[in-house]
């Protein structure tokens, strides 16, 4: 259980006091997708949040065990913050490029990590653009405002935005839930073609999403870790009765 | 059920929205409509009077004939003086307070503190003004002595629009900025000030307004002088005290408003370009080409 690009180890979080996450030990192999599945407020995204530590911008979070990344503690303080958040690149639930260009909306990770370069912002703008398949569409737009694009597109563009900064890991956090089906379709492919190089960690309350697009599973309850398998096994045959209560959208039982 | 839903009470509603429509309407009209009176008198008034020589020479017998050249001078760089005092250090505060202090009681006080300042009536910030600058540290009625006079009454403004203007950018921009490895400071200067600059400016301009507008305070710190200043520590003469001493003296009515229309004017002109210039910017900043 120690091998993998994320690790997370006993992982206790409170908010204010009161338990949110509770004594999760969970490995998020490489260049896989795992998917976290869970009711609304178990704790999936709070736990997603943890890995590039955007936990810490909340105050009252109090945060006991490990989360490794490399083998590497991100709490351990050796790691530098910004370093952590740029190896560990996240994607939001609602698509939320600035109001800037599309062409700043993918440079700006890289101008903030200091690269002025023109004809280099270039080259990694078109490679991001195209990575995520808007190249095409976008070539002639790049100084078009972002937020003229349609929300599907938009959430191409902030995951062009993140590759930009040349993450190992990409946290995605319930991504199509305010997208169309054709729009979710794209972003399910972009994330098979996108594992062969990264690290996929995917929040969804959506299971067909989870079925459909992970390699594994977690199932998430009341801030613990119920079970996690292989997405076929766990989906198929679950071990927890209360995860196949949830899979099969069954009521849960009455937490204890 | 179907008998309770009257058709009565939905008619009866729909003529209230009218009637509503009809109130608010001619609230806005009201509103705009006295402001539209009093600047078209002044300018119906002034207008005809404004000549090159008007604009361009001294005034002779305290403003009786001649020009007002010195008190357009005093104007701009009396307010000028106020608003490089001010916009910066009221910006900076904000930034302060809407992105690194700490939400508690002390920031709730200072907002408070602020808030009460921004209502404080000029007269008593020209007092302390000459108090404390001409007259404690021998500043003298000066140019530095009003500009530092003014940039005080103007500062708690410029600190809560900006403040509002920052705590307005939607918290997401900054979790984005943070999530791709941004400082804290990149995040402010690439995100949270662009966005802002709207809000920021409307607070700067309502800085510049106040100033040129300002009379009390002015003459308390500023002086009166009608020569052209040579240096910060000369004394000036506004167009605002300008107009104010010519009509209270009963001087002349007539260059009192060829005084104010110039007043009206240059204010309107520097909100206009002021925002043209800030569209312009934030066009190219959130993309607009191609």
């Amino acid at each position: 259980m120690v091998n993998g690009k994320v690790v997370v180890s006993q992982l206790n979080l409170a908010y204010r006091g009161r338990p949110a996450l509770r004594d999760i030990t969970l490995v998020f192999p490489e260049k896989a997708i795992t998917a976290i599945i869970g009711p609304s407020g178990c704790g999936k995204s709070t736990l997603l949040r943890t890995i590039n530590r955007m936990n810490d911008l909340i105050p009252g979070v109090e945060i006991r065990g490990q989360v490794l990344l490399d083998g590497e503690d991100v709490y351990g303080g050796t790691i530098l913050l910004e370093e952590l958040r740029r190896r560990v690149g996240m994607v939001f639930q609602r698509p939320n490029p600035f109001p800037l260009s599309v062409f700043d909306n993918v440079a700006y990770g890289p101008r903030v990590h200091g690269i002025r370069d023109r004809t280099l912002l270039a080259d990694i703008v078109e490679r991001c653009l195209r990575a995520v398949g808007l190249w095409d569409n976008l070539r002639d737009r790049l100084r078009r405002p972002a937020l003229e694009l349609p929300l599907g597109q938009q959430q191409q563009l902030c995951l062009a935005r993140v590759l930009a900064v040349e993450p190992e890991v990409i946290l995605l956090d319930e991504p199509c839930s305010a997208l169309d089906p054709i729009s979710t379709l794209r972003i399910e492919q972009l994330m098979q073609e996108l594992k062969e190089r990264y690290t996929i960690i995917i929040v969804t309350h959506n299971m067909q999403q989870a079925a459909r697009a992970s390699d594994l599973t977690a199932f998430i309850l009341d801030g613990e870790l119920v079970e996690w398998a292989p997405t076929e096994i766990l989906f198929t045959s679950p071990r927890d009765p209360r995860t196949e209560a949830y899979i099969t959208g069954r009521r849960l039982p009455v937490p204890h | 059920m179907k008998g309770t839903w009257r058709r009565d009470v939905i008619l009866l509603s729909r003529r209230r929205d009218r009637i509503m429509v009809g109130v608010l309407t001619g609230s806005a009209v009201l509103a705009v409509g006295v402001l539209v009176i009093i600047v078209g008198y002044v300018l119906w008034q002034g207008l005809p009077v404004l000549t090159p020589t008007f604009l361009l020479e001294a005034p002779e017998k305290m403003g009786r004939a001649g020009g007002i050249f010195p008190t357009i001078v005093g104007t701009v760089v009396l307010t000028a003086g106020a608003v490089l005092v001010a916009a910066p250090l009221g910006v900076a505060t904000a930034i302060y307070l809407a992105e690194y202090a700490h939400q508690g009681r002390t920031v709730a006080l200072i907002r408070f503190g602020t808030e009460s300042l921004a209502g404080i009536p000029s007269i008593i910030f020209g007092v302390f003004g000459f108090l404390f600058f001409v007259i404690y540290l021998d500043m003298g009625w000066s140019i530095l002595s009003g500009a530092l006079t003014l940039a005080g009454m103007i500062l708690p403004t410029i600190i809560r629009t900006a403040e509002e203007a920052m705590l307005a950018v939607p918290r997401e921009y900054r979790e984005v900025s943070y999530s791709l490895g941004g400082s804290r400071w990149q995040t402010i200067t690439r995100v949270v000030l662009p966005n802002a600059l709207p809000g920021i400016l409307t607070g700067i301009m309502l800085g510049v307004g106040r100033s040129v507008g300002e009379t009390a305070a002015v003459i308390f710190t500023a002086g009166a002088s009608l020569r052209v200043p040579h240096s910060l520590f000369d004394p000036v003469r506004t167009m605002s005290v300008h107009f104010y001493l010519l009509a209270r003296e009963g001087i002349s009515m007539r260059n009192a408003y060829g005084t104010a229309a110039v007043l009206v004017l240059s204010v309107l002109a520097v909100n206009f370009v002021a925002y043209y210039l800030m569209h312009r910017h934030l066009a190219r900043l959130r993309g607009a080409g191609r």
